[in-house]
C-alpha cells in the first residue's frame, strides 16, 4: 500500500521498524503536495524546508530512543493557528503579510509530540464561511469534483486529508467548520467539547463558540491526533482543567447497549437520498449492538438564527484589533486616523467578514441589544437545556452532518442566508459547547455524505469509539476520491 | 450669584493597582521603561492571544471594597467596552459593566468647619488601563507606547454627593489616603497612578432634578481637580444665566490655560456596545476568601485617627494630620514609644512642625527623613528633662538633620547644655545690671517693659543657655531692688 | 426589518469599515436579509430564561499568580508593524 494511504498507526509502525524515515515520509507528502495542490488550492503556504528539518529532528529523536504515536508523522495546520516564524494569514488579505511571532498551543503540542508540519491549509477568511470561497487566496476545490466546494471553513484541511496530502490536519469549528467540510470531502472530523483544546494562538472568530479539532481519514487516526492537542492550558482561562483521556485506548469498546437518539427536528425534512443514508447508518449501528430511538429538541431549528446573532457579535469585537497599527494590512498614505482605520479595514477584509462585522455591530448597538443579542443568549440557553434533557434519555445523538452533498463553486456565494443554512445541523453543538464528530456514511450523486454524532460534554472518547466501531464494519471512510488513491 | 446655584459633583477615580504584572498578562507594570518593552503579545492584542486574570488584582479590589464597607460580589462579570482609539490595541477595553466586583459603600470626609459628610460610593470595578499617545518629537504622527496597556485599574465611582470643589478634593484625598493605607496603589499622581474624572452640574438651590452634567477628564492633581471644577461651575452658571443650556459632553481640563474645553474627537455619540467578554468566565469570590482578606486589613485611617484622639488626647485635627499616611502614623507612634504617651502632644507638635517643614524643604517622604523617630525622641527627652530649651532644641534639630548625629552629641559638642546653676546665673545678672545703670533706673521708675531688655542681655551673656525660668525669678528679685 | 444605506453608513462607521458608495445598497440588502432571518428569534418564548454567555455553564474563572513571566521582545513583535519609530507604533497625528 502506498505511504499516503496508510493510517497513522501503520506509519508509526513503519517508522519504528525503520522501513521508512520521517524525512522520506515527509518528502513523499511534499511531492504529493507539489503535484496536486495546484489544482486543489488546499494549502496557502508550504513549509518544505522547515518540514524536512523537523523530520530530521524526529528521526534523531527516534534514534535516541524516544517513542510516540506522532513522532515523525506529517500534518497540515489550518492557517488560523499561529506558527512561529511562518506566515499565518487566516485566509485574509488583512494578514497576508503577517508572520506570527509565536506558536499556538495546538501547534506547540504537536511540535512537542514530534509531528511534522508540511504547511498551512487554506480556509474561509477568518473562518467565516461554509464553502471556502471567502478566502483571499481563492476557493479550495473538492477532490471528489474540482468544480465543487470542499465546505468550510476548514475546507483546505478537509480537502488535503481527502486528497491524501497528509495523514491528518488541524481545523477549527465555530458553527460546523470541521464537521461540514469533513462530510463534504469524505473524511472524519471531530470538534471536541468547548474548553477541551486550548484556543491560545488560534485566531479568534467567535470566542464562545470556537473550538480546535482534527480531521483525519478515520476515527482511529483522529483519536491519536486529538490526544496530542487536548488538555488544560494556563494561557486559556476557558480551557478546562481536567485530564484528557486516552482516546485510543477506548476505541474498541463494544457498542452493546449504546443508546443513540435520532434528532427528530433534523430527520423529518431530509432529502430522501440523505434520509436513506442515515437510515442505513442507523441499521449499521444497530447491527453493532446499539439501540436507537428518536428524541425531540424543539428549539434546535432556531440554532442558525441564534448563531447568526452570537457569532457576528463576538466577531465584530474580536476583529477590532485589526487596525493597521501593530500588524496586518495598512492602507497606503492614510490622511488621518479615521482614514487609517476605515481604509485598512475596508481594504483588508473581504465582503463576508465585513457583513458579519456589521451584523455584529448592529445587534450589539444601542436599541437593538435586547431584541437581538440578549434574546439570542436566551434561546441559546433553551437549546443547551434541551440537549441536556436529551442526554438524560440517550448516550449520543445522531443525524446528518449536512443537508446536501458538496455544491458547485459559486452556487450560493451571493446569498448569505442560504449559505448559512448549510450549517443547520452542526451549529447546535457549538451553541451548547458539545463534542461532535462527522464520519463518511455513503454517497449522493457520487459525492460523499457524512453522519454526525453529538455527545454530552467531554464525551469525545465515546464519539470516537462509536465511529471507530462503525468504521470497522463499513468501508466508506477508506474510499479515495478518484485520482487520489 | 453662587448663592442661587447648587453645585453637584461626582468623581470617577482610577487607581492603578500595585501588582507586579498586568491584569491579564505576565508583562511587568513598572513605570518608565523604554516604549513598548513592557508590552507582551497579550498587551499588543496579537491575533490569537487570550487574557488570564491576575489573582492579586482581585485581592486588592476586595480589600478596597471591605475598607469602604461595601458588598463584595460573589459573582462578577467582565465585559468588553468597544471603541477605536490608537492607545486601545484590542479595539475594546476589558472592564466590568453590569456586575462589578465591589458594590455600594461610603467614605466620610471632614469639612473645613469640622463637620463631617458621608460620600456614597456607587461601585468599584476592575478594568485594564490603555496605552499612551505621544505627540512630541514626531513629525505629523502620533507615537503609541503600550507599556501602560493592561495595567490593572480599580475604577471607583462616587455618588453625586459632593457640593463644592473643596468637598471633591477632600473626598479624593480621602480615597488617596485609603488606597495607600491598603497598599493597593502607590498614589503617584505625577506618574498617573491615581487620577480622576469629575462629573459636574449645577441646579437652582432646592431643585429636585439634577442639571445636565459635563464630564471633565484628565485631572491628575488635587489642585487641578479644584481649579477645573471651579472653572466648570462658573462656566455652566454663566452659560445658563445668559440664556444658554449645558450640553452633556466630555471636556478636557487645560492646566496651562486653566480652562475646560469640549473634546471634539469624542463629540460623536459613543455606542460602546458592552457585552460579556466571552474569553473570561464569571469571576467567583468565595466567602472564605473575603474573610481572609478582611482579617488581613490594616488599621484604617479613620480608626487610627480615632485611636490617636482617645489614646493620646490629641485634637481631631492633629490626629487627622498624623494618620494621613501609614508612614506618618508609624513615625509619630515610634516617637511616642520613646518619650511616653504623657508627652504625645509634644511629639505631635514636632512631627507636624519641625520635621514636616524639613521634609517639605527637601521634598522627602517621611520614611526618608534624616532623623529617625528614635533620634527625634532622644531630642525631645532633653527638652522634657530641661537639658535644653525648646528654642535651642530647634537648633539642635537642624544640626542633627545636617550632621546626622544624636541630640546628646550635638548638645555636648556645641556646649548647649542649659545653665541651671543659680550662682552662675546670678553672677551674670549682677554683671548686666552693673553695666546698664540707666536702664536700671528707668525700670525702677516704672518702665516695666525694660524687663525684656534685661532678659535678653543675660541670655546673650550666657550664650542663650540660662534656664529661662530660673533667670526670670532671679532677675525679678534683683531688679526689684534686692 | 429593513436597513437603508444610511444605516449601513452608521454601522460601518461604528465598526470603522470603509465602504464605497456603490457597496452601500448591496450591504443594505444583505444585512436586511440577515436581520429578517434572525428576526424569527422573536417567536421563541424566553420569559425568565437566563441569557447564556458561555457554553461552560457553572464553571468560573481561573486566575493566575501575580508573576512577571514575559520578557521584552519588542524587536520581534514590531517586525509586523508598518510604521515604527524609536520603539513607538506610528499613527497619523491625533489631535487632543
Ligand atoms: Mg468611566
Ligand atoms: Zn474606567
Amino acid at each position: 500500500m502506498s505511504w499516503h494511504a496508510r493510517s497513522i498507526a501503520e506509519l508509526a509502525a513503519a517508522l519504528e521498524r525503520g522501513e521508512i524515515s520521517s524525512v522520506a515520509l515527509t518528502r513523499h507528502f511534499l511531492d504529493r503536495i507539489s503535484g496536486l495542490n495546484g489544482a486543489l488550492n488546499a494549502l496557502i503556504t508550504v513549509t518544505a524546508d522547515q518540514a524536512l528539518a523537523a523530520a530530521a529532528v524526529a528521526d534523531r529523536r527516534r534514534a535516541a530512543g524516544e517513542r510516540g504515536p506522532l513522532l515523525g508523522i506529517p500534518l497540515i495546520h489550518k492557517d488560523i493557528f499561529c506558527t512561529d516564524g511562518v506566515r499565518t494569514s487566516c485566509g485574509s488579505r488583512m494578514l497576508d503579510n503577517f508572520v506570527a511571532p509565536y506558536d499556538a498551543t495546538v501547534v506547540a503540542r504537536l511540535k512537542a509530540a514530534g509531528a511534522v508540519m508540511l504547511g498551512k491549509a487554506n480556509m474561509d477568511e477568518f473562518a467565516m464561511g461554509s464553502s471556502n470561497e471567502t478566502s483571499f487566496y481563492g476557493p479550495v476545490r473538492n477532490p471528489w469534483d474540482l468544480d465543487k466546494v470542499p465546505g468550510g471553513s476548514s475546507g483546505g484541511s478537509a480537502a488535503a486529508v481527502a486528497a491524501r496530502l497528509a495523514p491528518f490536519s488541524t481545523g477549527t469549528d465555530t458553527g460546523g467548520s470541521i464537521r461540514q467540510p469533513a462530510a463534504l470531502c469524505g473524511v472524519t472530523g471531530i470538534k471536541p467539547t468547548y474548553g477541551r483544546v486550548s484556543r491560545y494562538g488560534m485566531i479568534a472568530f467567535a470566542s464562545s463558540l470556537d473550538q480546535a479539532g482534527v480531521l483525519a481519514r478515520s476515527a482511529a487516526d483522529a483519536a491519536v491526533a486529538l490526544g496530542a492537542i487536548a488538555g488544560f492550558d494556563p494561557r486559556d482561562s476557558t480551557s478546562v482543567d481536567a485530564p484528557a483521556t486516552d482516546y485510543t485506548a477506548a476505541l474498541d469498546a463494544p457498542l452493546r447497549g449504546l443508546r443513540l437518539g435520532l434528532v427528530k427536528e433534523f430527520s423529518e425534512s431530509l432529502e430522501p437520498r440523505n434520509g436513506a443514508l442515515i437510515a442505513a447508518t442507523l441499521d449499521a449501528f444497530r447491527a453493532l449492538g446499539a439501540e436507537t430511538t428518536t428524541v425531540s429538541l424543539p428549539s434546535l431549528p432556531l440554532s442558525v438564527p441564534t448563531y447568526y446573532v452570537v457569532a457576528p457579535a463576538e466577531c465584530s469585537s474580536n476583529l477590532s484589533r485589526f487596525d493597521g497599527v501593530r500588524f496586518g494590512y495598512r492602507c497606503a498614505d492614510p490622511r488621518d486616523l479615521r482614514d487609517l482605520y476605515e481604509r485598512s479595514r475596508g481594504e483588508g477584509f473581504g465582503a463576508e467578514v465585513k457583513r458579519r462585522i456589521m451584523t455584529g455591530t448592529y445587534v450589539l448597538s444601542a436599541g437593538y441589544f435586547d431584541a437581538y443579542y440578549l434574546k439570542a443568549q436566551q434561546v441559546r440557553q433553551l437549546i443547551a437545556g434541551e440537549f441536556r434533557a436529551a442526554f438524560q434519555q440517550v448516550d449520543l445523538l445522531i443525524g446528518p452532518t449536512t443537508p446536501t452533498p458538496a455544491f458547485g463553486i459559486g452556487a450560493k456565494i451571493d446569498d448569505p442566508v442560504t449559505m448559512y443554512l448549510n450549517d443547520i445541523y452542526t451549529i447546535g453543538a457549538n451553541l451548547a459547547g458539545l463534542p461532535a464528530i462527522s464520519a463518511p456514511c455513503g454517497f449522493v450523486d457520487g459525492l460523499p455524505m457524512g453522519v454526525q454524532l453529538i455527545g454530552p460534554h467531554f464525551a469525545e472518547g465515546r464519539l470516537l469509539n462509536a465511529v471507530h466501531r462503525y468504521q470497522t464494519a463499513t468501508d466508506w471512510h477508506v474510499r479515495a476520491a478518484p485520482g487520489y488513491a | 450669584m453662587m448663592k442661587d446655584w447648587e453645585v453637584v459633583i461626582g468623581l470617577e477615580i482610577h487607581a492603578q493597582l500595585a501588582t507586579r504584572s498586568k491584569i491579564f498578562s505576565g508583562a511587568a507594570t513598572a513605570y518608565g521603561a523604554p516604549p513598548n518593552t513592557q508590552a507582551c503579545l497579550v498587551d499588543l492584542a496579537y491575533p490569537g492571544v487570550l487574557p488570564v486574570l491576575n489573582a492579586e488584582a482581585v485581592r486588592m479590589a476586595v480589600k478596597f471594597g471591605l475598607a469602604i464597607g461595601a458588598q463584595i460580589a460573589e459573582r462578577s462579570i467582565f465585559a468588553r467596552k468597544n471603541y477605536f482609539y490608537p492607545d486601545l490595541p484590542k479595539g475594546y477595553q476589558i472592564s466590568q459593566y453590569e456586575q462589578p466586583i465591589v458594590g455600594r459603600g461610603a467614605l466620610e470626609i471632614v469639612l473645613d468647619d469640622g463637620a463631617t459628610r458621608r460620600i456614597g460610593i456607587t461601585r468599584a470595578h476592575l478594568e485594564e488601563d490603555a496605552g499612551k499617545s505621544l505627540h512630541e518629537g514626531l513629525a505629523n504622527a502620533t507615537g503609541i507606547d503600550l507599556n501602560r496597556a493592561g495595567t490593572p485599574l480599580l475604577e471607583i465611582v462616587s455618588e453625586p454627593d459632593m457640593r463644592s470643589a473643596k468637598e471633591a478634593v477632600a473626598y479624593m484625598k480621602k480615597v488617596h489616603t485609603l488606597v495607600r493605607y491598603l497598599e493597593i496603589c502607590d498614589g503617584n499622581m505625577q506618574e498617573g497612578s491615581f487620577r480622576c474624572d469629575a462629573n459636574v452640574s449645577v441646579r437652582p438651590r432646592g431643585a429636585a432634578k439634577f442639571g445636565t452634567r459635563a464630564e471633565i477628564k484628565n485631572l491628575n492633581s488635587f489642585r487641578f481637580v479644584e481649579k477645573a471644577i471651579q472653572h466648570e461651575v462658573a462656566r455652566q452658571i454663566e452659560l445658563i444665566e445668559s440664556g444658554g443650556t449645558v450640553v452633556q459632553e466630555t471636556r478636557l481640563y487645560d492646566s496651562d490655560r486653566d480652562e475646560t474645553r469640549s473634546m471634539r474627537s469624542k463629540e460623536e455619540a459613543n455606542d460602546y456596545r458592552y457585552f460579556p467578554d466571552p474569553d473570561l468566565l464569571p469571576l467567583a469570590i468565595e466567602r472564605a476568601f473575603i474573610e481572609a482578606v478582611r482579617a488581613s486589613l490594616p488599621e484604617l485611617p479613620d480608626q487610627k485617627a480615632a485611636r490617636f484622639v482617645s489614646e493620646y488626647q490629641l485634637s481631631g485635627y492633629d490626629a487627622g494630620v498624623l494618620s494621613a499616611s501609614r508612614e506618618t502614623g508609624a513615625y509619630f507612634e515610634a516617637v511616642v514609644g520613646r518619650v511616653g504617651a504623657a508627652h504625645a502632644k509634644l511629639a505631635a507638635n514636632w512631627v507636624m512642625g519641625e520635621l514636616s517643614s524639613a521634609l517639605n524643604r527637601e521634598n522627602l517622604e517621611i520614611d526618608a527623613a534624616r532623623i529617625d523617630p528614635q533620634r527625634l525622641g532622644g531630642l525631645l527627652e532633653r527638652v522634657i528633662d530641661g537639658t535644653i530649651s525648646g528654642k535651642l532644641a530647634k537648633d539642635v534639630f537642624e544640626a542633627m538633620w545636617t550632621e546626622g548625629r544624636d541630640a546628646d552629641a550635638v548638645i555636648e559638642a556645641k556646649g548647649l547644655r542649659q545653665i541651671t546653676d543659680a550662682g552662675a546665673i546670678a553672677k551674670a545678672i549682677d554683671e548686666v545690671i552693673a553695666a546698664n545703670p540707666k536702664q536700671l533706673a528707668d525700670y525702677r521708675a516704672g518702665k516695666d517693659k525694660l524687663f525684656g531688655f534685661f532678659v535678653g542681655q543675660v541670655m546673650k551673656a550666657t550664650g542663650g543657655k540660662a534656664n529661662p525660668a530660673q533667670l526670670n525669678d532671679l532677675l525679678k528679685a534683683k531688679l526689684g531692688g534686692g | 426589518m429593513s436597513l437603508t444605506s444610511r444605516d449601513v453608513e452608521k454601522i460601518a462607521h461604528l465598526a470603522r469599515l470603509g465602504i464605497t458608495d456603490p457597496e452601500k445598497p448591496v450591504y443594505a440588502a444583505n444585512l436586511s436579509k440577515i436581520v429578517e432571518f434572525v428576526d424569527q428569534l422573536a417567536r421563541a418564548k424566553t420569559d425568565g430564561v437566563t441569557p447564556m454567555a458561555h457554553p461552560l455553564e457553572g464553571l468560573t474563572q481561573r486566575l493566575r499568580a501575580d508573576e512577571v513571566t514575559e520578557a521584552d521582545d519588542r524587536e520581534k513583535y514590531q517586525r509586523n508593524a508598518a510604521a515604527v519609530q524609536a520603539g513607538l507604533y506610528l499613527v497619523p497625528k491625533v489631535i487632543e
